[in-house]
């Protein structure tokens, strides 16, 4: 007989059944409160009054006219965002020079100023009183109060996205594959196809889908910017919140679960990708 | 190939990682540049490469003026200290890079590129990995691979960063061997550099030893060992 006695395996990093009880609960009822339940309210409002009140709401010439808008808006100022958003973080973790520390600051400036407080810059830069505004809007080319200046204004909001994901992935990656590549023979351009883009696809993804969901959703910038011109300037939002101060609930609603739809659909799409390259995302990882 | 460098200086800022250095490094040998980190010995390979250009200086291969040309224009074949191998590329795609990367018109055609690295796979003994991922390999079988995707492209010269630096000492061992076979029989100029002065003194025909972006000694390693030019050489190499 063996005085051995068993001893419970037990994970040094596990807590005790109570902790992990009270932690998972608290952290599952934030989830709820927070998350999931204004989501289940937003389509529960919008089919309050069935799904041919919420269609025909959504039928209504403003409320195709903001979808549109929101949409083109997307189409314009995520993909320039992209580019910039590559080319800044190229800058900055491909070569060294003085100022690199203000540049990163810079790009994070629009994270910390108020999109109201951008949406008002932009009036000031570009709006009739200003000399450059007053020119463009003689010449024909308003930017404020038009699609222009909304789209500056979303770009201006969104601008930190794509770069801040980008940054630390390539500041991990280092040079030496893209020195390689050269030594190999390849121009610039070769290298930033075949070595630099692939290596930073996923973050570059994530940079896009974020920036994507802020570009569609953003209000305070854009409500400053467009002047909220029924059918012609105001987006999603602005009519959203147009609808919902004249009691139109369900117009409102219906038009809300729209642009969580097209948020979901992007997070659905991205998780599509990984699970589809999820060979690729393996064999990518840091031999 | 025969390189010269002629008075090669480096500032970085304030800092002079290499003070005016001159060496001559004849045709098809096997160099070693050898010291301690902070030498000077990776800006110089960096600086023969390509990937870095000389403060004041010459460099000249086959006594034609280099300074100038491109790091594409060197043609060197480059080892990095961590190898960086493409890492979202096959073994095949790696090795291929250089040829593919080719413009059009002296581009070989795919099935003379496939020929090519087959062949370089059993250069360096891997016939089998082409269809993997660098991190499918181990350390002593990234440095292979690397070596061979440095000579896909027909190098002129081949240039090594500490290419034993990540290894454990058995491969260690192994891998130096396969260096020094592949340099018989490629007949490359071949330098590499290192902080290792067993590795230098066991593989190199010419051993430069430098400390604090100077050249301490040049000579061959029985000459190194029996006559130390400085305190510091001594110390070195009986580490």
């Amino acid at each position: 007989m063996s005085d051995a006695r068993l001893i419970p395996f037990r994970p040094a990093t596990e807590e005790t059944p109570t902790t992990r009880l009270v932690l998972i609960g608290l952290a599952i009822g934030g989830l709820g409160l927070l998350v999931f339940g204004p989501l289940l309210i937003v389509f529960a409002e919008a089919l309050a009054q069935g799904w041919g009140a919420a269609i025909a709401a959504l039928s209504n010439p403003d409320a195709a006219s903001a979808m549109r808008l929101t949409l083109i808006i997307a189409a314009i100022a995520v993909p320039l965002n992209a580019a910039f958003g590559i080319a800044a973080a190229w800058f900055i973790t491909k070569f060294d020079f003085r100022g690199k520390a203000f540049l990163i600051t810079l790009i994070d400036l629009p994270f910390s100023v108020s999109p109201v407080v951008a949406g008002l810059c932009i009036i000031l830069m570009f709006g009739s009183n200003s000399l450059l505004g007053g020119w463009l809007v003689a010449s024909g080319y308003p930017i404020v109060f038009a699609l222009p200046g909304i789209i500056l204004a979303t770009m201006f909001v969104t601008f930190p996205f794509v770069a801040r994901e980008l940054i630390p992935v390539m500041i991990e990656q280092g040079r030496a594959e893209e020195e390689a590549a050269l030594t190999l023979g390849a121009s610039g351009w070769r290298v930033f196809a075949t070595v630099t883009l692939p290596n930073i696809r996923w973050a570059l993804l994530y940079g896009v889908l974020l920036s994507n969901a802020r570009a569609m959703g953003e209000f305070g910038a854009v409500a400053v910017v467009s002047g909220k011109i029924r059918g012609q300037t105001a987006t999603m939002p602005i009519t959203i919140e147009m609808l919902y101060n004249e009691y139109l609930s369900v117009a409102a609603f219906s038009l809300a679960a729209v642009l969580t739809l097209l948020a979901l659909l992007t997070l659905l799409l991205k998780t599509a990708l990984e699970l589809r390259h999820a060979d690729q995302l393996a064999a990518a990882r840091r031999p | 190939m025969h390189i010269e460098i002629d008075e090669i200086s480096k500032q970085f800022g304030i800092t002079a990682a290499l003070h005016p250095v001159s060496l001559a490094i004849p045709s098809a040998a096997l160099v070693a540049l050898l010291g301690p980190s902070g030498s000077g010995k990776t800006t110089l390979l960096r600086i023969l490469g390509g990937l870095e250009f000389p403060t004041s200086g010459r460099v000249l291969f086959d006594g034609q003026d280099a300074t100038a040309l491109t790091v594409q224009e060197r043609r060197a074949g480059f080892v990095f200290q961590s190898y960086a191998l493409f890492r979202h590329m096959t073994v095949f795609d790696n090795i291929a890079y250089g040829l593919t990367a080719r413009p059009r018109a002296n581009r070989p055609p795919r099935a003379e590129i496939a020929r090519r690295v087959t062949k370089l796979l059993d250069l360096i003994q891997l016939p089998a990995v082409g269809t993997r991922f660098p991190s499918q390999l181990s350390g002593g079988q990234r440095q292979r691979v690397a070596l061979a995707r440095a000579l896909a492209i027909e190098p002129r010269m081949l240039l090594l960063d500490e290419p034993f630096g990540a290894l454990d000492a058995k491969v260690r061992k192994e891998l130096r061997q396969g260096l020094r076979d592949i340099h018989d029989e490629t007949g490359l100029t071949t330098i590499f550099v290192t902080h290792d002065q067993d590795e230098a003194m066991e593989l190199a025909d010419l051993v430069v030893v430098m400390s604090m972006g100077r050249i301490e000694q040049i000579g061959k390693p029985a000459d190194i060992r029996a006559r130390p030019a400085s305190a510091f050489v001594r110390d070195f190499i009986s580490a």
